[in-house]
């Protein structure tokens, strides 16, 4: 019997209280008058299908009661369910979207099988702070011959090519890929084939793969694009397939994918670091086992390569965690600032509720007298809550849906995954649950407190019970609450603010103004002599200064902040130093004449480069001022000589220098070296590519002259990367500008939602003390008087909640200290900032319940009574 | 149980609840003579369909809860002499509108048996 009783938990507590006791006597009636075992046993089963059975059916008897009286009550108080569905679908809605950033960027699988096997291989030059260097061919082929631990590597590098097959030439982004790179990743194509061994081999014909996007763009879709011949960089390609429309690798704008064909030179140098390397577990091998072998396999390269492997470890991550510390803390950052949101918007909801609870007691009271259990009360409020919470909810995802273009620019552009994230299962399960979470979040204390309402004090006439009480001062904690968080929003996003006002006052180096830049990336092997190079730029450039409006052009290998690596050691003949190349890097940078007037670099000291600067004359370089100050502290460095780039260079001049690496980063010294003294062949990635020109005339009137300029000396030239100089220091800081914009709107909302709380609370206080009110002013309580004690309930309120916040704050910007770029997580400034806006949202709230209470008629008031 | 606080609102239309359950008529049939307690209710449709209807517990009291909150039946104070009464018993009895229901009910059903005989679906006079 004790099991049948405890079957009947099943039932609703309302149910169990009315007929658990008839049920078993029922059931104890039935089995006395089963005569045998079987029979027994018959009469378990069938009461065992009849308890489930009509539990779930009486669960929905109620339910269905439930959502029809919340129906009807809720039609009678429109202002109520208004309020409380658009508080929980901005709670709910921020959530949402943060959640599928961050779910997108950092919590789900990456997009192909046995992602979790995934990872990337680095050389890792501790020494000079480089962790994840690229990695020499010499290095990856012994990596790939000497480890156990990966069930495959593979080797590729990013491509930017010239197209010509399809109208005008363009630039494509891509990747040249070793054939076993795409079997690794599970990718399949949507047609065609993907690359084999034979693709991969020396002397094989061209071959690529086409993204699904280009395929679209460039080629209308074509079914008869398999076989077609393109030219990229001027050399034949046939496409031999198109990947499938949600394959992205390695990043997302990569188009098109070739082979990786390795010559014999490749395995030659050993400390010429270009390959990115990914590998696949085994499956049992723990990324800590492969991380041991490659350590192993590192200290024997570094024994039998000891002059250039002296210093090169290796560093294994997960594909997963490719992704920078910072933005993974930004987006952490921007969950947590969600979830601020959704507390501000669940304390506002119970509030809301507590009140229409205080409102309702009465009827919850007749009910009770009537015979409504508490819990059958309890569980019909909180159907109430979840009705709203649903309904929010709902509009909420909508919200959240509408957002998510403009958050995913928030989404690290180094991984492998799409652009904007899709909306599936996954995040309409979080969304599901957040919204429960919210409705049972606001709705159980508040459903509770109605619920425990004493029938007698609840049928009084004129009663204020709550008011003053236990639950006034439980409301007054959930708006102390909603101050504190906001305020943590606010000097959170005050901060991030403050970093972004300091970097943009940072001096790049350069004048960034009337500076339109392009790339004309230069086909190889077509310009692998220097000379056919600077035949091109002696076509070019002049026609360029020529062009009225146009001030100065010079080209560069590589822009400041769109290219930010490019280092080589440096070292001064006959002078001790540390062995550590790593430690003496410089920037290295071909330009031509005309490129530091151009970008506005002071020249400080000296002279710059020149056409008379040949590879017959001198070979000279122009070095910034860190670089004279590092290697020749307290001298003259004009005349003076060092070894770089594979020859001896004179220092020529000096420049300011320039924030190579943005200027959130520290640059390297740099080096500047003329565009004629260079062999042929030699690092012809560095050949200069970049033209900036300096011009009072706006860009799209200059483009199509440059454009003309530039095809008329070869026609086959493609031009891509149209940009300013202002847009490409703006994009710098462009990520922190979509982190403050996000994080400002998420404390706008916080802020809302505090004030609605406040005016809530204090409408509701000031309504159930009308009569009090009205007596004072009939015993004399001037009009100041009653403003006094309206404001000082609301400034109590702001000021607690601005103790409780500020220390929050403090936690949460320290937190964040690694986004702040110097600012002070503590910075008085930015408190003082937030801890205004917090007293004024408090004021803004009470204004309203303010002027109510003055016009409280005592007549009217007290009549009430 | 729940009961609507609104007083105002008036007594459904016995139509509006048809058709009812089979449960639901076995129970008021069951009343129509007399106040029964539950296990009285099962007994009785058991011995009207012959042995066919076994009311399962489950059902009856799901049935009843319901009938009470539509008004069709209500619990009832009287209790039949106490050395045939067990304490723990509750009886119920039906109500005008249970009655009403009932017999709008019964005349639904004859209406379809009418125009099934019509159709030929049921034996007897078309």
């Amino acid at each position: 019997m004790a099991f049948y009783r405890f079957l009947l938990l099943l039932y609703p507590a309302s149910f169990r209280a009315q007929y658990s006791e008839e049920l078993c006597s029922l059931f104890a009636l039935r089995l006395r008058n089963a005569s045998n075992p079987v029979a027994t046993l018959l009469t378990w089963v069938d009461a065992l299908i009849d308890i489930l059975l009509t539990a779930v059916q009486t669960h929905a008897d109620i339910l269905r009661q439930d959502l029809l009286y919340t129906w009807r009550t809720l039609r009678k108080s429109p202002g109520f369910a208004i309020t409380g569905i658009i508080v929980a679908a901005l709670g709910v809605g921020a959530t949402t979207a943060a959640y599928t950033i961050t779910d997108h960027a950092l919590l789900r699988p990456l997009p192909f099988p046995e992602s979790d096997r995934l990872v990337k291989l680095w050389e890792d030059m501790t020494p000079g702070n480089y962790r994840t260097l690229e990695v020499s061919a010499p290095n990856y082929q012994d990596w790939k011959q000497m480890s156990k631990s990966f069930s495959g590597m593979a080797a590729f590098r990013p491509l930017s090519v010239a197209m010509v097959g399809s109208g005008v030439p363009q630039q494509i982004e891509g990747a040249s890929v070793a054939s076993d790179l795409l079997p690794m990743l599970g990718a399949q194509p949507l047609f065609g084939r993907i690359f084999t061994a034979a693709d991969d081999r020396p002397g094989a014909s061209g071959t690529v793969l086409l993204s699904y996007s280009l395929w679209q763009r460039q080629f209308a879709g074509g079914a008869n694009i398999l076989g077609r011949r393109l030219l990229l960089d001027g050399q034949p390609y046939v496409v031999i397939g198109v990947m499938g429309r949600s394959f992205v690798y390695p990043r997302p704008d990569a188009q098109l994918w070739t082979t990786l064909r390795f010559t014999n030179d490749d395995f030659t140098e050993r400390n010429n670091t270009w390959l990115r390397v990914v590998a696949k577990l085994r499956p049992g091998v723990s990324i800590e086992q492969a991380r041991a072998e490659m350590r192993l396999i590192s200290e024997r390269l570094k024994r039998e390569y000891p002059k250039d492997n002296e210093h090169v470890g290796v560093t294994i991550n997960s594909l997963r965690d490719e992704i920078s510390n910072n933005s993974r803390l930004l987006l952490y950052a921007l969950l947590g600032a969600s979830f601020c949101v959704l507390l501000i918007a669940c304390t506002n909801l119970a509030n809301l509720l507590l009140a229409r609870g205080l409102q309702r007691r009465k009827e919850v009271a007749l009910r009770k007298a009537l015979g409504a259990g508490r819990e059958r009360l309890v569980r019909q409020m909180l159907t109430e809550s979840l009705v709203l919470a649903f309904c929010g909810g709902w509009l909420g995802v909508l919200i959240a849906f509408a957002a998510i273009p403009l958050l995913s620019r928030l989404i690290p552009t180094a991984l492998p995954v799409a652009e904007i994230p899709a909306i599936d299962g996954r995040v309409i399960l979080f969304a599901l649950s957040i919204t429960t979470l919210t409705g049972l979040g606001f709705g159980v204390i508040p459903s509770i407190r109605a619920a425990s309402t004493s029938n007698v004090e609840g049928l009084r006439e004129g009663g204020r019970e709550g008011i003053g009480g236990k639950k006034e001062r439980l409301r007054s904690g959930l708006v102390v609450a909603e101050i504190a968080l906001s305020l943590v929003l606010l000097v959170s996003s005050g901060l991030l603010v403050r970093a972004l006002w300091q970097l943009q006052q940072v001096n790049p180096g350069f004048r960034a103004d009337n500076v339109l830049t392009l790339r004309t990336a230069l086909q190889m092997p077509k310009y692998e002599s220097t000379a056919r190079r600077v035949q091109l730029y002696t076509r070019i450039l002049p026609e360029i200064r020529a062009l009225p409006g146009v001030a100065s052009a010079g080209y560069t290998s590589f822009l400041p902040i769109v290219a930010q690596g490019g280092l080589w050691p440096v070292s001064i003949p006959g002078q001790e130093q540390n062995t550590d190349i790593a430690l003496h890097q410089a920037s290295l940078r071909f330009i031509t004449p005309g490129y530091f007037e151009t970008m506005r670099v002071p020249l400080l000291r000296g002279r710059a480069v020149t056409d008379s600067d040949t590879d017959k004359t001198q070979w000279v370089a122009v070095v910034s001022e860190s670089f004279a100050r590092e290697y020749f502290p307290g001298r003259d460095p004009l005349g003076r000589q060092f070894d770089f780039g594979f020859a001896t260079r004179t220092i020529i001049g000096v420049v300011g220098d320039v924030c190579v690496r943005g200027v959130e980063r520290t640059s390297e010294p740099q080096v500047y070296l003329s565009y004629k003294q260079v062999p042929d062949k030699f690092i012809t990635w560095y050949a200069p590519k970049d033209l900036v020109v300096r011009s009072s005339l706006p860009s799209e009137r200059l483009l199509p002259a440059l454009r003309r300029i530039i095809a008329a000396a070869d026609p086959e030239q493609p031009v891509s990367d149209v940009q300013t100089l202002s847009h490409i220091v703006e994009q710098d800081t462009a990520s922190r500008k979509t982190q403050v914009f996000v994080l400002s709107g998420f404390t706008f909302l916080a802020i809302l939602l505090t004030g609605i709380g406040i005016h809530g609370l204090l409408s509701f206080t000031v309504s159930m003390r009308t009569q009090e009110i009205g007596v004072r002013v009939a015993l004399g309580a001037k009009s100041q008087n009653i403003v006094a004690m309206i404001l000082r309930e609301s400034l109590l309120l702001g000021i607690a909640g601005a103790f409780v916040g500020s220390a929050l704050a403090y936690a949460a910007g320290r937190s964040l200290a690694s986004l702040l770029a110097g600012v002070q997580p503590g910075d008085l400034n930015t408190y003082a900032a937030g801890l205004a806006v917090a007293l004024c949202t408090t004021l803004a709230g009470s204004l309203w319940p303010t002027w109510r209470a003055l016009r409280v008629d005592p007549m009217t008031a007290m009549r009430v009574e | 149980m729940m009961y609507s606080i609104d007083m105002a609102e008036p007594k459904p239309d016995p139509q509006a609840l048809l058709p009812l359950p089979a449960a639901t008529f076995h129970i008021l049939m069951a009343l129509t003579e007399e106040d029964r307690h539950g296990y009285a209710i099962i007994q009785d449709a058991f011995a009207r369909t012959g042995g066919t209807l076994k009311l399962s517990a489950g059902t009856l009291y799901r049935s009843i809860q319901r009938m009470l909150e539509q008004g069709l039946i209500i619990e009832t104070e009287e209790r039949p002499d106490p050395e045939l009464d067990d304490e723990r018993r509750r009886y119920y009895r039906i109500t005008k509108f249970g009655r009403q229901v009932g017999q709008a009910e019964a005349q639904r059903l004859s209406q379809l048996v009418k125009w099934a005989r019509e159709s030929g679906f049921a034996p007897g006079r078309a």
